[in-house]
């Protein structure tokens, strides 16, 4: 029953965004029905779409479960676009740096240098609360920004391979290269990137867990969130503990480096996010702040991530860019949750 | 004036209103009392359009009227002043006065026209205050004096004041009534919301008094008493004294020696302060509200910055210098705090984890490996355990803590601080916005604890809690210790007066 | 150096800042009211996209302006109506219409010019490359008279301060801050607006790259206040066109560039170090960020 309500309003909020995608194809004379069937049956479809669909969700479980860890503790980290960058960036250049080490040492430590990376891009702006009082949402913003220049910089200037024209760094070495599912799965093409990472994630979601509610530790981070003052008197440090949130909220969302660098391309292609901090705020509202109900919201929004692509190569009209129609409309109406009960109160008697 | 009928008002599942029916006269001033949560400020706030009733009907001047909003009481001559002020506090006195009923036109606001005016009703009704100077340099009884003019300003004709002398000195309060007094010979109607019994019988003309969200009885203020009032209140008769042994003193736990608190703009909101507790004894601290309790308590707890914190405070001989919040607690200092929605509780969290909020870094809460884990089993026990010896209702552990009425979320924050076994008891209005039966509990579980040979120091605005529960009582004036009395001879008028000029 | 700092150069500073005063006094007034609007962007978005839209269909910029400001006032209600109404969390709302104002010009022009996202190229003689400008600059005095010379912005402020308060005195807390959110959805859209039809000659995908997000900073640098706030929309103007001028003038003795991603973070480590108080601290309304509703 308690599943049940939880589970009520997300669903609503989804359903009510497709309708409202439904209005906007309509309005531009597509098929609703053509452009859906396309978007959910190519998500769905063995073994690509699958593939696709899961190798597509797993950044958005990273940066879902980094957006839910800060929240917890009453911050709202819309900086894990910077931090998946410049953590990124860190991976790739511990891949070319040591790319003579052993892979089961140089895997390691490019997980570490993500990790680390990240943590230390979100433990800055919660450094600044703490001290300053200085509002995260902002100083996340402003290191996005930073992130991208400065990553920019090291790329363009210091680890491009002469003369390559886009905007990427050298090879990691062959050892840093996790495997592919493809390995494992009888049937599942080695051409789908969906690689361990996706692994990694589910257990991501496991510790986070385990983490907020059966540590001591992470009772505190959600007293912090919860209430900082009765925090501070039940003998918690609400600064640490906002710094702590911030930097495991980074470690997290610095872990899509992994699946990137070290699963998919290889090496750190700039501009490679595709707004995965940010759709990670919606997965995360939408998965109600819960690992698991975050790796479900990134599911979902990996599927129509994969399904925006046949969408834009069969549909005469309906370009990919209805995937973002949805994703925000899907934020909007599950924020604006008030909009539904209110109305489902209208309807019936509670 | 106005005449409330009937009138019924639900917030979630409390009754807060319950077929309320309050008729004031024009010309008078009208008292309503009744405990906290008797349902006076959410009768008043719906004659002021603030709240709207499920049911009943508002009449105005014999006429039956619909208030949507303050716009529409306003508009019918009717004010309220706010328990707590409704001022913007970067703004000047006279923006905020004209604040909704601003002078000049939609393109351009004329202040000036509006100082006059304001200048103009503070002659009249002798209400000083600089139009020009900004709400947050003001103290709180010009603050409010300019709510006052506010209601005046916009030709108030019966003005709503709720609890207005909470905030203010016996002083302050004699020179407020004054001037309630001059209104009504102006022909200003007044309602004074207090549970204040002797303010009743010494300003108003008419007495309603509620309980549990009833109008339990009207009578006229000249043929009434302190005791018909306090019985109708309560609905039985008042226990005026705690009934407890002597106290049998022991060496002293808690000294505190020139002990002081400075603020970051650098007021000293506590000055100076020397005293002892001892094991055993319960010492009170009087005050009018806002004279450095909070923060001298706060303070004890480890809850202010060390910085601003001067002084030397010893724990059964232990210095407590640089000991934050959690080292105090382990040292055996438990603190039942003023605000308890504020400090108390993490009102999402259930009782379960409200029941370790403190505790819940350490065995037996945490467990191995490495006491990183928590015990759910032992969490459970606890809570359990907190919940049948406190009578916490309904006790169901897994409940969040902000389902519970007032009295028993109270009763789970004492339980919990008295699992601690503690040395020192600091303890903040342990039963504001409680339920009369629980006050009753909660002063003898402290009484107990005391003779338990727990140090208890004591902080309530309520001079009959402090002067009942206290073996010694200390009184607090603008940060300083201004006496200590014997609470068992000393008269309230004798402690008033401490409490008001200091030494 | 000597030829950076010449009329040129303040001229291109007062172009690009042109779009960031705009926004950034639209931001104004919905935080003051206490609405926080990180939609600025998308803001932007919308007006650039439908002036720019509209200017190619009707063939003047005039009614395609206007066009703009509409489609920002539609957009704006929707974060008003989220946030004030239904008191979603108002950094979230912000966010989803920034995704949202990245859907759905692709989506549109998709539709509409068979595009990838852009509009078609609109005639030299379609363009406003000056009022705008002259908009921003008025825009300035016009939000001080109003914010604390009317009644209205006597309200506004008190709104965005204490909500509580202002309810109290009889003032329609909700429509006040209605009015504060469409008012920056309407002066972002002509911020947007200027981008397309004024500076350039399309609308192209993203083409605000973030500088609603700089006009959020400028607010913050200029304490929420319109005249600071201007200052600082002119020196990051002054900042960018450092950067485009800079791209291959000035070069290192080792024959390198200047690194202009170093000049594009100032204005964002600026924001950082003022939102820590190193230069005079920046205090927000204090009501921001908080839905308002009583207990009924």
């Amino acid at each position: 029953m308690r599943l049940l309500r939880e589970l009520f309003f997300p669903v609503v909020a989804v359903l009510s965004a497709f309708v409202v995608g439904g209005i906007f194809v309509l309005a531009i004379g597509g098929s609703p029905w053509q452009t859906y069937s396309l978007l959910i049956g190519s998500a769905l479809w063995w073994p690509d779409g699958i593939g696709y669909t899961l190798f597509l969700a797993t950044p958005l479980i990273f940066t879902g479960l980094a957006v839910s860890v800060a929240f917890r503790a009453g911050l709202l980290n819309i900086g894990a676009e910077g931090q998946l960058y410049v953590a990124a960036f860190a991976t790739a250049w511990v891949g070319i740096v040591f790319a003579h080490l052993p892979a089961a040492l140089l895997i390691p430590m490019c997980v570490f240098a993500a990790i680390l990376a990240g943590a230390i891009w979100g433990a800055i702006p919660g450094l600044l609360k703490a001290r300053f009082g200085s509002h995260e949402v902002i100083n996340t913003i402003m290191m996005n920004f930073i992130a991208v220049a400065m990553i920019g910089y090291f790329t363009q200037y210091h680890y491009r391979t002469p003369g390559d024209p886009i905007m990427q760094t050298a090879p990691i070495g062959p050892n840093a290269h996790i495997a592919r599912l493809g390995q494992f799965i009888p049937g599942f093409p080695e051409r789908v990137p969906l690689n361990v990472a996706f692994l990694l994630a589910l257990v991501c979601c496991g510790l986070v867990y385990v983490f907020l509610w059966h540590t001591k530790w992470g009772y505190e981070l959600r007293a912090t969130g919860s209430n900082p003052s009765a925090a501070e008197y039940g003998g918690i440090s609400t600064r640490k503990q906002i710094v702590i949130a911030m930097a495991i909220s980074g470690g997290l969302a610095g872990m899509v480096g992994v699946n990137e660098v070290l699963g998919y391309r290889y090496r750190y292609y700039d501009g490679f996010s595709d707004n995965y901090g940010f759709t990670g705020i919606a997965v995360a509202l939408l998965g109600r702040n819960h690992p698991v109900g975050v790796i479900f919201a990134a599911l979902l929004f990996g599927a129509l991530t994969r399904g925006g692509v046949p969408v834009d190569a069969f549909t005469e009209h309906v370009t990919k860019d209805i995937v973002q129609i949805l994703q925000a409309t899907i934020i909007l109406f599950v924020a604006a949750e008030a909009f539904f009960r209110e109305g489902l109160r209208r309807w019936v008697k509670f | 004036m106005i005449e409330l009928r009937e009138i019924s008002k639900k917030f979630g599942a409390v009754q807060a209103n319950d077929h309320v029916n309050i008729k004031v006269d024009p010309g008078t001033i009208h008292a309503i009392v009744g405990e906290n949560g008797a349902g006076k400020s959410t009768a008043m706030r719906i004659a002021y359009g603030f709240y709207a009733a499920d049911s009943g009907e508002i009449v105005v001047d014999s006429e039956v009227r619909r208030l949507a909003s303050p716009q529409d009481a306003i508009a019918l001559g009717i004010g309220m002043v706010h328990q707590h002020f409704m001022l913007v506090d970067t703004m000047t006195v006279a923006e905020n006065i004209v604040l909704g009923a601003e002078t000049g036109t939609t393109l351009s606001l004329d202040l000036r026209e509006a100082e006059a005016r304001i200048r103009t009703l503070s002659a009249e009704f002798k209400l000083s205050v600089d139009p020009r100077a900004r709400i947050h340099d003001l103290s709180v009884g010009q603050q409010q004096r300019v709510e006052l003019l506010k209601a005046l300003y916009r030709h108030a004709r019966l003005l709503i004041l709720d609890e207005p002398t909470a905030v203010l000195t016996p002083q302050e309060v004699d020179e407020f009534f004054t001037i309630l007094r001059s209104m009504r010979e102006q022909g200003k109607t007044i309602v004074i919301i207090t549970h204040k019994l002797a303010e009743v019988l010494a300003i108003s003309d008419d007495v309603t008094v509620m309980r549990d969200g009833k109008v339990v009885g009207r009578v006229r203020t000249k043929d009434t008493s302190a005791a018909e009032l306090a019985r109708l209140m309560v609905g039985r008769d008042v226990l005026l004294h705690v009934h407890k042994p002597d106290a049998k003193p022991g060496g002293p736990v808690l000294s505190v020696r020139n002990f002081s608190v400075t603020t970051v703009e650098g007021a000293k909101p506590v000055d100076n302060i020397t005293f002892e507790v001892r094991a055993g004894e319960i010492v009170g601290i009087a005050g009018v509200e806002g004279n450095g309790q909070t923060e001298l308590i706060e303070a004890l707890a480890g809850l202010i910055d060390p910085r601003r914190v001067s002084g030397d405070v010893v724990l059964a001989g232990q210095s407590l210098h640089g000991a934050n919040a959690r080292h105090r607690r382990e040292l055996g200092v438990a603190h039942i705090p003023e605000d308890r929605h504020r400090r108390g509780l993490l009102l999402e969290f259930g009782l379960k984890e409200n029941a370790i909020l403190g505790v819940h870094y350490r065995p037996p809460i945490t467990t191995l490996p490495g006491d990183i884990f928590l015990d759910d089993g032992e969490i459970r026990r606890r809570t359990l355990d907190i919940i049948k010896r406190f009578d916490v209702r309904p006790p169901n552990p897994d409940l969040p803590a902000r389902s519970l009425s007032g009295g028993n979320q109270q009763k789970l924050i004492i339980g919990r601080e008295f699992e601690l076994n503690p040395k020192l008891l600091l303890v903040s209005q342990p039963t504001r916005g409680v339920d009369i039966g629980a006050i009753e509990f909660i002063h003898e579980k402290l009484v107990k604890l005391r003779d338990g040979g727990c140090a208890v120091l004591l902080v309530s605005a309520e001079l009959e809690e402090v002067m009942s529960l206290s073996d010694r009582l200390l009184i607090i004036h603008k940060g300083t210790i201004a006496g200590e009395v014997n609470p068992t001879v000393a008269t309230a008028a004798a402690v008033g007066l401490l409490m008001t000029r200091g030494h | 150096m000597g030829e950076i700092l010449n009329i040129s150069l303040i001229s291109s500073t007062i172009r690009l800042s042109t779009p960031l005063i705009l926004a950034a006094l639209g931001g104004l007034y919905a935080e003051r009211a206490g609405v926080i609007n990180i939609a600025l962007e998308g803001l932007m978005l919308a007006g650039a996209f439908t002036a720019a839209a509209v200017t190619y269909g009707t063939g003047s910029p005039w009614i395609g302006l206007l066009a703009g400001i509409v489609a920002g006032l539609a957009i704006a209600s929707i974060h008003a109506v989220a946030s004030i109404r239904y008191r979603a969390d108002q950094v979230v709302t912000g966010t989803a219409i920034n995704i949202l104002m990245l859907g759905i010009p692709g989506f549109l022009s998709g539709a509409l010019f068979l595009s990838s996202g852009s509009t078609p190229q609109i005639p030299k003689e379609h363009l406003i490359p000056w009022t705008p400008i002259v908009m921003a600059f008025a825009a300035v005095p016009i939000t001080w008279y109003v914010l604390y010379r009317t009644p209205f912005g006597l309200r506004l402020r008190a709104v965005g301060e204490n909500p509580e308060a202002a309810d109290a005195a009889g003032i329609h807390v909700a429509r006040v801050r209605y009015a504060g959110v469409l008012l920056s959805g309407g002066l972002a859209a002509i911020g947007g607006a200027y981008l397309s039809i004024g500076q350039s000659s399309l609308f192209t995908r993203n083409m605000t790259s973030g500088r609603g997000f700089i006009a959020l900073a400028a607010l913050i640098f200029g304490k929420w206040r319109p005249v600071q706030t201007m200052v600082a929309c002119l020196f990051f103007g002054l900042t960018e066109a450092i950067t485009i001028r800079m791209q291959g003038v000035v070069k290192l003795p080792s024959g390198e560039d200047i690194p202009v991603q170093f000049i594009q973070m100032v204005p964002y480590v600026l924001t950082i170090v003022v939102l820590a108080g190193f230069i005079g601290h920046s205090r927000p309304p204090r009501a921001l960020g908080r839905p308002y509703q009583k207990e009924r």
